[in-house]
């Protein structure tokens, strides 16, 4: 009993981490109807970044570079690559994002090789905060938790108390309105975009020294990712939330439990079955959406 | 004289029925085999996509059904549990997948677009996951294998010969092709389409589109199954790996890059896909790299694949060229192949560094001997590339006034 206590503080923050990319990708989607195939990917360049910048100048600074380089990635990809197919519809935009995570893929395997890299929690964020009941909480999963929860509670609060936030919102559900009124949404879709990817580089940071900093880690999280999203309900921010959580949990607490442990990878496919066949829109998904 | 597509893809399938005469060497059979499989696999995945806008980012599932059910009653046959002619054994992989479209399309049809392309890959995703979870079926890491000189064999029938062999893949290769241009002609197939154009409307006239694309998604994992049945016989083995997503993502791109020609596509795709899988990974280690730019260039330039081949702004550049001297396109070209050039010199000699101790400096590509650790290479590479990029900017036609004038979404 103790022990599932704290396997869902760690869920929890595995739960954060995942949010950090849900919202990301649902506030991208929810924008600009491209459901992006790569934002897996950016998770892992952020990761790999992380790791070399990490052993040249230190964690603090892979915190700020990585995803500022990744951010400006998804800049690029969005300006140069989305924007010109975006005239053929959503369906070529995402096949644009899968070949992206393609070719992501392989550029990391060309520049990092195709094993793991070494990339450490750096020494102050090792060890253990407190213990509970005799058990190690590590306090790198705490840092991890802050972090996570100040980074969402500023961007939620610039979302809903700024000006920028406003347009944002509104450019939202009414990106034409927005545009009559002298706002350049093209470019408001170019600064989500990229603000989507640096949080998915972010996280990148935080997980890559977590887990394992190996070319594999995109498609591991990417899967869930959808799942999460999917289990949600597509374009829902609270939904994502919930489901990040949910799945974090899930994901955690079963490895905890001897009777469902050889159960615990395909967990989160069969929520996503059982949420589609229950309830299609997912959580807080609206129909027909 | 102008053929239609059609005339093309049967005059390209004679041929292919017809290669092995020509083509006598064991390993392009083996190579055209392969690519009788991948072109039954890029037909159904066509029926899915080019004519039900529906994008499945988990196909290979039901190819690896097909596959799993072929194994199990090769083995059974083996035994002398099962009579059977093993010439049919593809259609026993095709009721399997047929099977598991039954049990998995409901629920992946409900939407099409993104939500499916979502719900396709967690329910791959599952199926791959499971058939890990239990080894003694699936044969874990190692693979089931079997023989295929089992069974009944009617006719004298028996596969034993790859010729044989190849015969039975052409024969359901071309089996397929008719089967789907017979298909679009059906009313089901005229509603499908009307299902991927507008399925409110659709929906306004009475029928269910949901029914509707349950109904083609079981025909393409039927024929998807038929396919895998087909390579479980090719290949004597299944393993997990049939199921994965990457082979799902494969089976994506090719057909993309393949192109939105109902016949034409699969066939360049299914082609396309196992020159690139079988005779490209052996030449050069960056083909992963080359595929995924192909892809990309594709989606963004030649939006119906390269079937099609119809450039996004083909009105826009004829006119530029009408527009200036001749010479400024043989620049153009020049500039393109220039940076190519470039490109694939970096790319190659950038794949090459990781394994300098194992292959040494040099490096032989097309008769060309380039030693990376020389520094001249790459400086001249980078600058054909830089020059390239910049005449290429240089000489761009004028903006289309067309293009000005259209809203951004």
């Amino acid at each position: 009993m103790e022990s599932l206590f704290l396997a869902a503080l760690n869920g929890l923050s595995y739960g954060m981490l995942l949010f950090m990319l849900s919202a990301g990708l649902t506030v991208i989607f929810s924008m600009m109807g491209v459901l992006n195939f790569a934002h897996a990917s950016f998770y892992m360049v952020g990761a790999y970044l992380a790791s070399t910048l990490a052993n040249i100048w230190g964690f603090a600074w892979a915190l700020v570079l990585a995803p500022l380089c990744v951010g400006l990635l998804g800049m690029v990809f969005e300006r140069y690559g989305l924007r010109r197919v975006s005239r053929q519809g959503h369906v070529a935009e995402l096949l644009l994002t899968f070949g992206l995570s393609f070719l992501l893929l392989e550029m990391v395997q060309l520049v990092w090789g195709r094993g793991s890299v070494s990339y450490l929690i750096p020494e102050t964020l090792q060890g253990s905060l407190f213990t509970l009941y005799d058990m190690p909480f590590s306090r790198y999963r705490a840092f991890i938790m802050a972090l996570a929860a100040v980074v969402l509670l500023l961007l939620w609060l610039a979302l809903v108390r700024t000006r920028i936030g406003l347009i944002l919102q509104a450019a939202l559900t009414h990106a034409k309105a927005v545009q009559a009124l002298g706002h350049n949404v093209p470019r408001i879709f170019t600064g989500v975009f990229a603000g989507g990817a640096a949080l998915a580089g972010l996280a990148g940071v935080l997980g890559g020294n977590l887990f394992v900093t190996e070319p594999g880690m995109a498609a591991t999280v990417g899967s869930v990712l959808f799942v999460v999203v999917v289990v949600g309900g597509l374009g829902s921010l609270m939904g994502a939330f919930v489901a990040s959580l949910v799945l974090g949990l899930v994901q955690t607490l079963c490895l905890e439990i001897a009777l469902i442990r050889p159960w615990a990878p395909v967990l989160p496919f069969l929520l996503m079955v059982l949420m589609l066949s229950l309830r299609a829109q997912g959580l807080m998904g609206q129909r027909g959406a | 004289m102008k053929l239609p597509s059609w005339a093309w893809t049967l005059i390209a399938l004679g041929l292919l029925c017809l290669a092995p005469w020509y083509f006598s060497s064991s390993s392009a059979l083996t190579l055209l085999s392969q690519m009788g499989i991948a072109i039954l696999i890029c037909q159904s995945f066509q029926l899915l996509w080019s004519q039900g806008g529906m994008l499945s980012f988990g196909h290979a599932i039901y190819v690896g059904a097909g596959s799993f059910l072929a194994i199990h009653s090769l083995k059974l046959m083996g035994a002398g549990m099962l009579h059977f002619p093993v010439i049919l054994v593809p259609l026993l992989g095709g009721l399997a997948g047929l099977l598991l479209a039954m049990l998995l399309g409901w629920i992946t049809t409900r939407k099409a677009g993104t939500a499916l392309a979502m719900i396709s890959l967690g329910l791959g995703e599952l199926v791959w996951t499971l058939a890990l979870m239990w080894p003694e079926a699936f044969g874990g890491e190692g693979g089931l294998s079997a023989n295929r000189v089992v069974g009944l064999a009617p006719w004298g029938l028996n596969l034993a010969s790859p010729l044989q062999m190849y015969g039975l893949i052409a024969a359901h290769t071309v089996a397929g092709t008719l089967l789907l241009m017979g298909f679009v002609q059906t009313p089901m197939g005229r509603l499908l389409n009307a299902v991927r154009d507008n399925a409110e409307r659709v929906a306004f006239l009475g029928y269910n589109p949901h029914v509707i694309r349950y109904g083609a998604f079981l025909l393409a994992g039927f024929i998807a199954g038929v396919a895998g049945g087909l390579a479980a016989l090719n290949h004597e083995i299944f393993t997990t790996d049939m199921l994965h997503a990457e082979r799902s993502g494969s089976y994506l791109l090719f057909t993309i890059l393949g192109g939105s020609s109902l016949l034409l596509g699969p066939l360049m795709g299914g082609v396309l896909m196992v020159l690139c899988l079988s005779l490209l990974s052996t030449y050069t280690p960056a083909w992963m790299l080359y595929v995924g730019v192909l892809f990309m260039g594709v989606v963004m330039f030649v939006p119906g694949g390269l079937s099609e081949g119809r450039l996004q702004q083909g009105q826009s550049l004829r006119r530029s060229v009408a527009w200036h001297r001749w010479w400024v396109g043989c620049l153009r070209l020049l500039a393109s192949v220039c940076v190519m050039a470039g490109m694939g010199v970096l790319i190659e000699m950038a794949y090459h560094l990781p394994q300098l101790s194992v292959l040494g400096p040099q490096l032989t590509r097309m008769g060309w001997v380039l030693d990376v650790q020389d520094m001249s290479p790459w400086w001249i590479s980078a600058c054909m590339v830089l020059m390239g990029t910049g005449l290429h900017l240089w000489l761009r036609p004028p903006q289309d006034a067309q293009r000005a004038k259209e809203p951004q979404p």
